[in-house]
């Protein structure tokens, strides 16, 4: 009975194991093997080599060091946020936590379009400072509308998790602090923030990881020609002009190595085992 | 301090939905302007419903979103309880980090991924095979890890005795699952189903890569809608999908509010 039973239920997730297989693992492979052929599909490491020599590798500091400013800002603006939130009362906390998710179940297209819609030459934001003199601004199609983009589509991913650990702080952990002589700067630098470090890791993943890869916000937001990692990936991949899997795959597995050491790295500050997923 | 926070949540509130605001505003906007508002009308929003693109790719939204929300919710449930069972501590965490890798690696390279995989196929096979079908697979498979990450905790939470129990009282473990297990996870599942159904519903990038020319979701109609351009009844488009969101928002907010309502009632009277 008993045997029967484990075996059973060994297979209760092997159409699961089957679809992993199939559909997570046999892609990654290919990808992995075109990235290491050439186009005549022998092996071969001139992807990589191309890499450096065209320019990627400046396209790849760029967009890290893109994606590490927006990650920043969206850290300093969404803590104290997050922060402020938690400290209002129960029914009020729901609301505002509703509020911030609001604009994340709209697709991020919308949110970008929004956006550039606002910061257009002759948009509406534009027509507002030219109304009180500041003429001739461009706001849109500079490298800092692209940061901004980034910060405005992905705030909601950074002040969610971080709320969401910082609402759970028990009570009586501060009250005891401020007992021993805490004031309330001490509190918070000395208590609050390390007790929220796992909200602070998945929210950084949950703002890098998007952000870094992201394509389209440079293109509707960005200078003309223009590119970020992402929009390389996506020439390689989708223009019939200058399609090359070998190239694109190669970029994309230099890309997903790259962050799963940025995620192995951020993961060991914090030791809670659960990141991600607090979107409901 | 207490002025100068409500000040700063204003702030940061007004910066995340002025430029909707906006949007909405001028979806009521009886020209083409993006700067001056000259009269309320609502023209944009009729020339979107007799935009057949639009309202076809609505549709095939809607219906990838329901099938793949419904396929990757019953794979998803019956791993979990697989996971949750196994023995083996070693194939338990390797089942897992394989599982959660959709959801750790950036869109844009899950979608490569799945692209290269159809690609091949389609040549193995001498077509191309991209549409449909290549959507919903690939939507089921970003979806499983979410509902995995939504039953898991409750299968932990659950009381092992509980189905055993029922077995000691003559259940077979089949009916055990589904008279004990099924109703303790429930809630699991259930939001679950709701997070596949929204995530396949919002989703551009991997639908982006996976979809061929004859099976067009919203999100990628609306990319091809709205790159480097102003149409007036993409602002019309916006304006319903929020004002939708926010109308499921609040009722979900009202229904957990009762329910937060009713459970604390419970409590009092026990």
């Amino acid at each position: 009975m008993k045997k029967n039973n484990t075996l059973a239920q060994r297979l209760l997730a092997a159409p699961h194991i089957l679809w992993s297989v199939l559909f997570i693992v046999a892609p990654l492979a290919i990808v992995v093997f075109y990235a290491f052929t050439d186009s005549s599909f022998s092996f071969s490491f001139s992807n990589f080599s191309k890499l450096f020599n065209d320019g990627t590798v400046e396209v790849f500091t760029l967009s890290l060091a893109f994606a590490f400013c927006a990650t920043c800002i969206c850290l300093v603006v969404a803590y104290p946020l997050a922060y402020f939130i938690s400290r209002t009362s129960r029914k009020t906390q729901n609301t505002l936590v509703m509020l911030s998710m609001l604009p994340m179940w709209m697709n991020f297209l919308l949110r970008t379009y929004a956006l550039s819609f606002l910061l257009e030459d002759t948009g509406f934001l534009n027509n507002i400072l030219a109304s009180v003199g500041i003429d001739g601004v461009s706001l849109i199609n500079t490298p800092g509308a692209v940061i901004f983009g980034m910060v405005y589509n992905f705030l909601p991913y950074m002040i969610l998790p971080i709320h969401s650990v910082i609402s759970k702080i028990d009570k009586n952990v501060i009250e005891a602090a401020e007992d021993l002589g805490c004031n309330r700067l001490r509190v918070i630098f000395r208590v609050i923030m390390p007790l929220s470090l796992p909200g602070i890791v998945s929210g950084i993943t949950m703002v890098f990881v998007p952000s870094v890869s992201t394509f389209y916000i440079s293109q509707q937001l960005g200078p003309t020609d223009f590119v970020l990692i992402g929009d390389v990936i996506e020439t390689y991949f989708k223009s019939s002009a200058a399609s090359s899997y070998h190239l694109g795959s190669a970029i994309s597995l230099v890309l997903m190595v790259l962050i799963f050491i940025c995620m192995a790295v951020m993961n060991h500050f914090s030791d809670d085992e659960s990141t991600g997923g607090i979107i409901v | 301090m207490k002025i100068g926070s409500k000040l700063y949540m204003a702030l940061v509130f007004l910066l995340l939905y002025s430029p909707i605001v906006v949007l909405i505003v001028f979806s009521f906007n009886s020209s083409n302007s993006m700067a001056v508002f000259e009269g309320f009308s609502l023209k944009w929003y009729k020339e979107l419903f007799n935009n057949d693109a639009a309202i076809s790719a609505l549709l095939n939204s809607l219906i990838l979103a329901f099938s793949s929300a419904i396929i990757s919710t019953i794979l998803g449930t019956v791993a979990a309880v697989g996971i949750h069972k196994m023995r083996s501590k070693y194939v338990k965490s390797v089942v897992t980090n394989v599982t959660n890798i959709p959801m750790m690696n950036p869109d844009i390279v899950t979608g490569i991924s799945m692209m290269l995989l159809f690609a091949l196929c389609g040549t193995l096979i001498g077509f191309g095979i991209l549409g449909f079908w290549t959507l919903l697979i690939a939507h089921i498979t970003f979806n499983i890890p979410y509902v995995i990450l939504s039953v898991m905790p409750k299968l932990k939470q659950m009381d092992p005795r509980l189905p055993e129990a029922a077995m000691d009282l003559g259940c077979t473990p089949l009916q055990a699952f589904f008279k004990v297990e099924f109703h303790e996870i429930l809630p699991g599942i259930f939001s679950g189903l709701l997070m596949a159904f929204t995530l396949s519903l919002d989703d551009f990038v991997i639908s982006y890569f996976c979809a061929g020319n004859t099976f067009q979701t919203l999100p990628i109609f609306i990319y091809s809608q709205t790159k480097k351009r102003v149409t007036p009844d993409m602002n019309a488009l916006c304006a319903i999908i929020f004002i939708t969101i926010l109308v499921l928002l609040l009722v979900r907010n009202f229904a957990t509010d009762r329910q937060l309502g009713k459970n604390s009632r419970r409590k009092a009277r026990n």
